[in-house]
């Protein structure tokens, strides 16, 4: 009887140690199963660097990457994520498993991650390799994204991304629209702090986009969507953007304009440059003109105009007569081109600008009647003189011209045309 | 005109003076403002042309094709002022009236109609060719078209160089009316030198390739009998002829002339075909 007690004592205590154990892995399994394999089972034969499938792809897992990874390190088994051998199958098991199932653990990130694009690619079928979980996180060397080492630390993001969004071959196969947006990135004002002075604070792919549930900027849950991006640069551009809201560009934008500028439409997505570079301030100009299409026309009449549209950015643009992100209508008090602040504004530049040197028109249109009689009117009258004189100088030239040719054949005929006299010809 | 003296050592006449050296040399100067005007100015007025932006980095920027135009512009400016200098020395030190009417006047007069009427009438066969005396109609033409576009175009090119300071005379949107004059009139000038004038003066059959005339300021005599019968009639009449006899220039200024002409003909009707060519892919 003793003996019996002792056993089943002994029999408890071997069997709490054993749920013990199973205790302290992040899954419990199912009791009475067969017991799962051991990460040092499945090493036996994936630890060896030459395994492979029957197609010979290898099945080869570093044992030491995975012990250096976050999961490797926390004492996650295999099975934890190759969930379908975790009720213990024949081994060898079959060549195709489930893939890992990192929602087991991580089913908040896998649910952001199914309402975006990505996952949304992938469904619909359109793009079978768009990134799942392995392609931007690594497989079993898997480091946390503090880690300068993991893939998806702020200074290695964009090598991730730009392994599909940075490659011309996998861009053109997947379709993907917006192009190769690395590359633009990378010589961006943000690409490079990022990228060549290090700075953690400059944006990367995911602080635009969100990580897991990164949405087409046409979906208005994005964070690229037309009316949220002055929110999504705001994260950092604070001040800009509070100078943003109240201007009319702002306002507009707010009462839903589907046309209005947000921070992109002038400073681009990925390119962005460095506002007082010459190039950006010269082409923004065009950028203005795609709406204010009558604005740039007769700015472009103007020595302002001509000398910006060679390329040169000493003169006046747009932003530098009307502001740039606090932009308001010129009825507005407060805009630089009111009546009352546009002497100030010329002063700018021309120092010693008067009242009366701020009755230029900057926007003279000299086919408008209403707004630049007298410029009208001497346009009309330079449109005539110039037609009038190479009018009149054309027929007169080109009928002296049939005429002189005539002379001179004739000159020839009579065997003068030797005799060239009429030339000074020395 | 100096009192008559008759030459002192009889010549071979095979040419006649027609312009003085300084009116030569004020031509020079008046050609290379002109085309470095034309060159600097053009691109902005096709600021939209890539050969425009071109051709301001050629320059050096548009800043320098800045510098280089107002300095050919108080070339041009100098050379209007010795020329109006040497008008009112005439006409005041001199008393010589008749450079405000009679043949050796610019003052368009009623002759020049009936030249033009005449020249046109010969063009298409209906008449002879008419006697032409010092300054045809078309010359005056040239003139008077330069004339009034260094008026126009000096003037308003003043107002854009200094605006700050004409605001004290000026209303501001003068200056919207200057800048369009001032491109405008470029257009006329640039466009009228570069064809009509290099062809009246140089490419016609008649003087095909050029007209040396402005270089060594002289006419063959062929010439003066061929193209200018009443000023050779007059001068014959008066007795002065002789006193504008002259030997041909000295070769070099032959050389001279052909190379600087050539060179000033060459980026002129360049000018224009890059002018052409931007009206026509507008």
């Amino acid at each position: 009887m003793t003996r019996v007690l002792l056993r089943l004592l002994i029999g408890l205590v071997v069997l709490t140690g054993a749920e013990a154990v199973a205790m302290a892995r992040p899954q419990s399994k199912a009791p009475g199963s067969v017991k799962p394999p051991a990460n040092d089972d499945c090493l036996a034969c994936h630890g060896d660097a030459g395994a492979v499938r029957a197609n010979g792809t290898s099945v080869a897992v570093k044992a030491p990457e995975f012990a250096a990874s976050i999961h490797g390190a926390g004492g996650v088994a295999c099975v934890d994520c190759h969930t379908d051998l975790a009720t213990g199958a024949e081994f060898p098991h079959p060549d195709k498993l489930k893939p890992a199932q990192c929602a087991a653990c991580h089913d908040k990130a896998v649910a952001a991650y199914e309402t975006g694009v990505h996952a949304q690619a992938r469904r619909s079928g359109k793009n079978l390799t768009a990134a799942a979980c392995v392609d931007c996180h690594g497989t079993h060397d898997i480091k946390p994204s503090a880690d300068p080492e993991s893939l998806t630390h702020h200074s290695k993001l964009l090598d991730t991304c730009g392994r599909c969004h940075g490659d011309e071959e996998i861009i053109k196969r997947g379709k993907i629209q917006i192009g190769n947006v690395v590359d633009l990135f990378r010589d961006s004002i943000h690409g490079r702090a990022l990228t060549r002075s290090g700075l953690t604070v400059a944006p990367t792919c995911s602080d635009c986009h969100g990580n897991h549930d990164i949405r087409r900027k046409t979906d208005a849950a994005s964070r690229v969507y037309r009316r949220t991006i002055p929110l999504t640069c705001g994260k950092c551009h604070e001040g800009i953007a509070r100078e943003y809201w109240t201007s009319i560009h702002g306002a507009q934008v707010q009462k839903g304009s589907p046309l209005a500028p947000v921070c992109s439409s002038c400073h681009t997505a990925h390119e962005i440059r460095r506002a007082d570079m010459e190039g950006w301030k010269v082409t923004v100009i065009k950028e203005c003109g795609t709406c204010h299409e009558e604005s740039i026309k007769t700015y472009r009449d103007t020595f302002h105009g001509q000398v910006t549209a060679l390329g040169y950015s000493r003169v006046a643009s747009c932003a530098d007569c009307h502001g740039s992100h606090s932009i308001v209508p010129k009825s507005d008090p407060r805009s630089r081109v009111s009546d009352a602040n546009r002497l100030q504004t010329c002063k700018k530049c021309h120092s010693g600008a008067t009242a009366s040197f701020a009755q230029y028109d900057p926007h003279g249109d000299p086919s408008n009647r209403a707004r630049n009689p007298l410029l009208f009117y001497t346009s009309e009258f330079m449109k005539m003189l110039l037609i009038g004189v190479f009018a009149f100088f054309g027929i007169h030239t080109g009928l002296w011209f049939g005429r002189g040719l005539q002379m001179k054949a004739a000159a020839r005929l009579r065997g003068s045309g030797k005799d060239d006299s009429t030339e000074d010809g020395r | 005109m100096s009192a008559s003296t008759p030459a002192a050592t009889p010549v071979a006449t095979t040419h006649y003076r027609r312009f003085e050296r300084t009116d030569r040399l004020l031509h020079g100067f008046l050609m290379f403002s002109f085309l470095g005007l034309a060159f600097t100015g053009m691109p902005l007025l096709f600021s939209h042309e890539r050969w425009a932006a071109g051709l301001a980095r050629l320059f050096g920027g548009f800043a320098a094709a800045g510098i280089i135009h107002r300095f050919c512009a108080i070339v041009m400016i100098t050379v209007f002022v010795i020329h109006l200098s040497r008008i009112c020395q005439r006409l005041f030190v001199g008393k010589d009236l008749g450079i405000l009417w009679g043949p050796a006047s610019m003052v368009p007069q009623p002759r020049d109609f009936f030249e033009l009427i005449g020249h046109m009438r010969w063009f298409v066969g209906l008449g002879p060719q008419p006697r032409f005396e010092h300054f045809t109609y078309w010359e005056k033409f040239d003139y008077w078209a330069v004339f009034w576009g260094m008026g126009i175009i000096g003037g308003s090119g003043l107002v854009l160089w200094f605006p700050e300071w004409f605001a004290y005379l000026l209303p501001g949107w003068l200056f919207n009316i200057a800048m369009l004059v001032h491109g405008e009139e470029a257009l006329l000038a640039v466009g009228f030198i570069f064809t009509i004038h290099f062809f009246n003066g140089h490419l016609r059959p008649e003087k095909f390739p050029m007209d040396s005339v402005i270089f060594t300021g002289r006419v063959t005599a062929h010439e003066m009998i061929e193209e200018r019968q009443d000023e050779l009639e007059r001068l014959t009449k008066l007795g002065r002829i002789d006193e504008l006899a002259s030997a041909s220039a000295p070769q070099w200024v032959y050389t001279l002339g052909r190379s600087v002409g050539a060179v000033a003909v060459t980026f002129g009707l360049a000018m224009v075909g890059l002018i052409l060519f931007a009206l026509l892919t507008k």
